[in-house]
């Protein structure tokens, strides 16, 4: 278990990269900090690694506070962002290196690596040196240097953001899996959201020092706390139009759609939806937004069409996914019919509805 | 062939193409005259170049010609010739009390202003390279522009009063530390730049699975600036190889001299160069560089710049 209290870290200059940040992790949890580039999720790692000393706050692994430990007692393994492994040592000694740490006589540990090294199918390069590995080797060598010293906690930097594309989705597979097998409590940073939905248990979606949320990914996609979570999860971004709640219900974008509870009497709101939920009509309904399409983008198996909404209220852009086969032509008119059910309320920034 | 024609002319007419050229030109129609051009443009230049690198490279190597050709010459000149074969130099060389010992002391000031420069560059460097100093590059641009200084003759009478006060005249420790402080400045510099191409994760990820400080640098640090410290070791031992004026003012003691302050010493009572004598004793004087040089080079190879060689 890891639970931070407080957590506050300054720079000199007065950067405040983590700013007074509460968060429990619990045993054997898979989880992700997600945040944009800069947010402080590499500064929070640190900080819990113990590589940062926090400016405020608490830091507890299992039942020991650890703020006050140097890195080395915390029984934590890190893997940075560039693998930093060991250029002038082969992959045996790498991996081993944790051990010769602890002292642990040369040949147990030489058998130890390669035993490790196996189980990550490692065992063809183990008189290599890290310049001689491709990326998504150096990655794996990497693993096994921080599965070698069986730690209580892994802390993990962006560590498929070196990888290719095709490579990451193994990557994905491959330490989802690892993770589960050895059930060992996981952080990792990630800037990507689909990466965080995809392998953690849970997710803190992180911006400037501060935690927006936290959930399970099907909590973070479906019901997003804040505009900021909102427009932040989801591989296509969230439409969130401003509008009104009346007594007849509400008016955005020149759209009127059914009254929602909790907001009523003229209020400003936030209307979310992501475009998956955003239907296409060819005729004039009350409930749709009207506009002109300006853009249309193939996903593959569907398109993602760019509607120009002119309303009282001001001119929005409105997306929606449609099947493949069933995309207007650019220039034509389309009216955007949100199906309400899933439809996001937010007022001053915070999800009201549901 | 007519190529070879133009080049031979215009190697006779002294480089000059214009000749050649027009002659090419009657000869053949547009095109040939354009490739006939080229063609006689390329053998001049290849020929300028060629011989530019000649004289330079004559200029650098005839006097190591003479070393290599002096010391077997029963009678040898300031020029360079064919020697008359003979080993007589190097006996009435070693007949001198203080050649082998002389060596002997090059050896110990080097090796010990080398290990000195080493150890306190790697160390400073590091430091100056992880922990934010305030002022820490101007620092390093002062120390660089004084030790050009220090050693040089411009101290050279504070110096000499210095290890008075301190009993160093005499003494080998003395000439190690004067020379040493000479050399740091810039060894200091060439390392941090070496420390600073090294990713601070590498140090960090050792910290992590426990690495105490110490073995951080013995584990992480060294190896991975090794190239670096073989370069400043080799360039300290071939500087105070060639120290001339610090070890002439601070050593009284012939016996303590270094191989190039007795060099100094190989003249007659009339004062004239013994040819013999000195280029013997300056084949014997440069050996040990070269050969540590090559040793080194095989064995680590230099480089003057950080980063990781992937
Ligand atoms: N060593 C440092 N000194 C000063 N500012 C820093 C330092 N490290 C990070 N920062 C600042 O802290 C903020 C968070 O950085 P970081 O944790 O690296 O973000 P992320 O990993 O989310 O991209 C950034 O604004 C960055 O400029
Ligand atoms: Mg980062």
């Amino acid at each position: 278990m890891i639970s931070l209290h407080g957590l506050t870290k300054e720079f000199p200059g007065g950067v405040r990269a983590v700013d007074g940040l509460d968060l429990a992790i619990a045993d054997g949890e898979f989880f992700a900090l997600l945040g944009p580039s800069g947010c402080g999720k590499t500064t929070l790692l640190r900080t819990i690694a113990g590589l940062e000393a926090p400016t405020s706050g608490r830091v507890v692994i299992g039942d020991a506070d650890v703020t006050a430990l140097p890195p080395g007692r915390r029984d934590v393994a890190m893997v940075f962002q560039d693998y930093a492994l060991f250029p002038h040592m082969d992959v045996t000694a790498n991996i081993a290196y944790p051990l010769r740490v602890k002292k642990v006589p040369r040949a147990e540990r030489e058998a130890k690596a390669a035993e490790t090294a196996a189980r990550l199918s490692l065992s063809e390069l183990l008189a290599r040196r890290p310049a001689q590995l491709s990326g998504g080797q150096q990655q794996r060598v990497a693993l096994a240097r921080a599965i070698a010293c069986h730690p209580a906690v892994f802390l993990f930097d962006e560590p498929l953001s070196n990888l290719d594309a095709r490579m990451r989705l193994e990557a994905r597979t491959f330490l989802k899996r690892l993770q589960r097998e050895l059930a060992v409590t996981t952080v990792f940073v990630t800037h990507d959201q689909g990466e965080a939905l995809a392998m953690a248990d849970r997710i803190a979606v992180m911006s400037a020092g501060r935690i927006m949320q936290v959930g399970t990914p099907s909590e973070v996609f479906q019901r997003p706390a804040n505009t900021f979570v909102a427009s932040f999860i989801g591989s296509t971004p969230m439409n969130l139009l401003p509008g009104v709640a009346e007594d007849d219900g509400l008016h955005v974008a020149g759209a009127v759609l059914p009254p929602a509870p909790g907001v009523a009497g003229g209020e400003e709101i936030v209307y979310g939806l992501r475009p998956e939920y955003m239907d296409l009509a060819d005729a004039a309904r009350k409930d749709a937004f009207a506009g002109q399409v300006s853009v249309v983008e193939n996903l593959g198996t569907s398109f993602l069409v760019t509607l120009e909404v002119t309303s009282p209220s001001g001119d929005h852009l409105v997306q929606a996914v449609v099947p493949e086969d069933a995309e207007p032509p650019p220039g034509a008119r389309a009216w955007a019919v949100p199906r309400h059910p899933r439809a996001l309320v937010y007022r001053h920034g915070a999800l009201v509805v549901p | 062939m007519t190529g070879d024609g133009v080049t031979r002319d215009s190697v006779t007419g002294g480089g000059t193409t214009g000749d050649g050229v027009t002659r090419g030109g009657t000869a053949g129609g547009g095109r040939v005259v354009t490739v006939e051009t080229d063609r006689v443009r390329h053998a001049v230049a290849v020929l300028g170049r060629a011989t530019f690198l000649a004289a330079v490279a004559g200029f650098f190597a005839l006097p190591l010609l003479w070393l290599a050709t002096a010391p077997f010459d029963a009678h040898p000149t300031i020029t360079a010739s064919v020697p008359e074969f003979t080993l007589r130099n190097f006996r009435a060389l070693l007949d001198n009390p203080y050649v082998l010992s002389s060596l002997g002391n090059s050896v110990i000031q080097a090796a010990a202003s080398a290990a000195l420069v080493v150890v306190l560059a790697a160390l400073a460097a590091y430091a100056l390279s992880r922990v934010r100093v305030p002022g820490r590059d101007a620092l390093l641009y002062v120390l660089l522009l004084l030790s050009s200084v220090v050693t040089g003759t411009a101290a050279m009478v504070p110096i000499f009063e210095l290890a008075t006060r301190l009993d160093l005249i005499d003494t080998h420790l003395g000439v190690i530390l004067t020379l040493s402080g000479g050399l740091l400045p810039a060894a200091i510099f060439i390392l941090k730049d070496f420390m600073d191409g090294t990713p601070t994760s590498y140090e960090e990820s050792a910290r992590v699975f426990g690495a105490s400080p110490l073995q951080i640098l013995r584990h992480i640090v060294i190896p991975v600036i090794r190239p670096g410290l073989a370069t400043i070791a080799v360039w300290a031992v071939a500087s105070v190889w060639g120290s001339f004026l610090t070890p002439f003012i601070l050593l009284r003691d012939p016996a303590k001299a270094p191989g190039a302050v007795i060099l100094y010493t190989l003249y007659t009572e009339g004062g004239s160069p013994r040819l013999d004598l000195i280029s013997t004793f300056s084949l014997l004087y440069s050996l040990p560089v070269v050969l540590m040089y090559v040793f080194v080079s095989r064995r680590y190879g230099f480089r003057f710049h950080g980063g990781i060689k992937r």
